[in-house]
């Protein structure tokens, strides 16, 4: 068992092949058949990916489902937008080499403390990983130590995700408020909006997931990977087993978290723009959809997943907008009624797969099942 | 000989009803017991109390003469060297019937002992072994939810041994078994006690007669009678509330 396996040599093949090809098509070639606008598009679906990938670690492997890994994202990209915005220095339309435009119209006087240290990059890409991190830890260690579980657990991430973009959305907070953080002018002294620049953040998003997905494929494949899907399929027989269930979860949630962090850090510099709209529910509940979709529990499925849901989007909504979010419910419904395995699963056509999946586990003295369809459809759990 | 296990003065109720009512037991270490009693005689509540599951109300509960067990949790148990084998069969199904094995061979439970972890040629001896003895040698590489009823009752009591606990708690090992397994069972129970101490809950009598062991008979949350089979079944009590139904 290598780390990479058929599904995976043929994925990070694919992402290899783009990542040369597309800055290449917009750069190099006559005529430049890949527009600028593409390539960080591109690398937008990327980031999502490595999210998606961050969230089928969780929920695939553990059964934890989050309903909150946008805050993980949001709060990395907020990390990364803070140190964009100290880069602008006099540059803003106010000129103050020292606050960023926001503060200076809502008539700060100096910085807040917890802007420190983000002109330096180095301190601004520790804190991608630090601040979701942390908040995974505070929040698991508390959320599991009480054994909460199921649709609950889904609740309180849900609530986590909630309260924070009701706390950006504040001015008095210090993060641009509803206007979030924009205008960013170059990083590490390289312009944001040359062609070269994007195509660097286009290649190192698909770097990012690569190693996103050999770090996840790494730890599942461990026997901590077999743990943690010990813990999904028959939790209670996992503590009798004398494993401390609260520590695997915390480890993996941690992991996963950071995971997230990253993908907002490198989403940020390629969209422009952060706010708090990246903390709203219905983002989160987007994640569960684009893992559901590719496949859960399969890693590459969920990347796959959410670059599809994600191309899909970007053309519907190019050509009838109004229909995008039935469109996105209709898919989910559909996937979860005829695809349990996701587009995966119905690539590789496993037909004794899917017998098995459709295959209620028997009872056991918890009453939870491992049913591969989302808990979301299927009520169960308890506190 | 000396005491594995003391239960003394255990209550525990739920919503006001008494599941376990002043229970007082004892075990000796290699002791081989069963515990008998109608449904709701508090049998799998016990279990739960001292593995840490549940907490008692009241009493204690010590192992060793010296570890209060009502201290810890489920896992803590665990690592102390109880072992906990469920009435149906709980094994976790989507991995192989070798991995379920390899999950609860004694070794390190830390998250860092896991990530690193590389089975040795020790361990994968131990799991050979194991699976021979469970005669489960030939599903090696088959997925645990595709076992039958059985053969899941077997691969549970695998992982037990596998676990190494110094006292082993097994809940209805025979239900669902033919009765040549349930009496290979039952010998294999008598084998392993006297290195392991072993505690069995179990209705079938057949295979209590056949566990030819110290009986104790459970009621409504109590000790009814305490002693061999055939002296428990002299007790008009245990045949008024049990034997006779």
């Amino acid at each position: 068992m290598g780390l990479i396996d058929r599904r995976m040599g043929i994925f990070l093949a694919g992402l290899f092949v783009l990542t040369v090809a597309i800055p290449y098509g917009n750069m190099a070639m006559e005529g430049q058949p890949v527009p600028s606008y593409v390539v960080s598009l591109l690398g937008k679906y990327l980031c999502y990916a490595l999210l998606a990938v961050a969230l089928d670690l969780v929920w695939g492997y553990c059964g934890i489902l989050s309903l909150g890994h946008g805050a993980f994202f949001a709060l990395g990209g907020y990390a990364m937008g803070m140190h964009l915005m100290r880069e602008i220095g006099d540059r803003g339309v106010y000129a103050n080499p020292e606050l960023p435009d926001f503060m200076v119209f809502l008539n700060y006087d100096a910085l807040p403390w917890y802007w420190y240290g983000f002109d330096m990059f180095w301190f601004a890409c520790a804190m991608v990983l630090l601040v979701p991190g942390t908040l995974a830890f505070v929040f698991g260690w508390f959320a599991f130590r009480s054994r909460v579980t199921g649709v609950y657990l889904s609740i309180i991430t849900q609530a986590m995700t909630y309260a924070l973009m009701l706390a950006f959305f504040r001015n008095e907070m210090g993060f641009g408020g509803n206007n979030g953080l924009t205008d960013f002018k170059d990083v590490l002294g390289f312009d944001l909006q040359s062609d070269v620049t994007r195509a660097w953040l286009f290649g190192l998003s698909a770097f990012a997931l690569a190693c996103g997905l050999l770090l996840a494929k790494a730890i599942t494949q461990s026997k901590l990977g077999q743990v943690l899907i010990a813990v999904r399929d028959a939790e209670s027989r996992t503590r009798f087993l004398g494993y401390r269930v609260e520590e695997y979860k915390l480890f993996v949630f941690v992991v996963s978290a950071m995971m997230a962090g990253v993908a907002g850090a490198l989403y940020v510099p390629q969209v422009g723009i952060i706010n708090p709209g990246e903390f709203s529910p219905a983002n989160s509940i987007e994640i569960v959809i684009w893992v559901a979709l590719g496949g859960r529990g399969t890693l590459v499925g969920a990347a796959l997943g959410a670059i599809i849901v994600a191309t899909f989007q970007t053309v519907l909504t190019g050509w009838i907008p109004e229909i995008w979010l039935f469109a996105l419910g209709a898919l989910f419904v559909f996937v979860t009624i005829f695809l349990p395995k996701g587009v995966l699963g119905l690539i590789e056509g496993r037909q004794r797969g899917q017998a098995t999946s459709r295959k209620r586990s028997a009872d056991r003295e918890d009453g939870l099942d491992l049913d591969v369809r989302p808990e979301s459809m299927r009520g169960g759990g308890r506190p | 000989m000396s005491i594995q296990l003391a239960l003394d003065g255990v209550s525990r109720s739920f919503d006001g009803f008494k599941a376990i009512n002043e229970l007082s037991i004892t075990v000796d270490k290699g002791e081989l017991r069963a515990v008998i009693g109608p449904n709701g005689a508090g049998k799998t509540t016990m279990m739960d109390i001292i593995t840490g599951k549940t907490r008692p109300d009241e009493g204690s509960v010590l192992w060793n003469q010296s570890v209060d067990l009502t201290e810890l949790d489920e896992a803590g148990t665990a690592r102390l060297g109880i072992g906990r084998k469920f009435q149906k069969p709980t094994v976790f199904e989507t991995q192989s019937v070798e991995d379920n094995i390899a999950l609860a061979l004694a070794n390190e439970r830390t998250v860092w002992a896991t990530l690193f972890h590389r089975r040795s040629a020790t361990e994968a001896a131990r799991i050979g072994e194991i699976l021979e003895l469970v005669r489960l040698d030939g599903e090696r590489a088959a997925q645990a939810g595709d076992l039958s009823h059985g053969q899941k009752q077997w691969l549970e009591i695998g992982m037990l041994l596998a676990q190494d606990p110094e006292l082993l708690l097994v809940d209805e090992p025979a239900a669902g078994m033919t009765d040549a397994e349930t009496m290979r069972t039952a010998e294999l129970l008598r084998e392993i006690a006297g290195q392991h101490t072993v505690v069995v809950v179990e209705h079938d009598m057949e295979f209590v007669r056949a566990l030819d062991c110290r009986v104790t008979v459970l009621h409504q949350g109590h000790v009814l009678a305490e002693g061999s089979l055939d002296h428990v079944s002299a007790n008009p009590e245990v045949v008024e509330v049990y034997l006779g139904r």
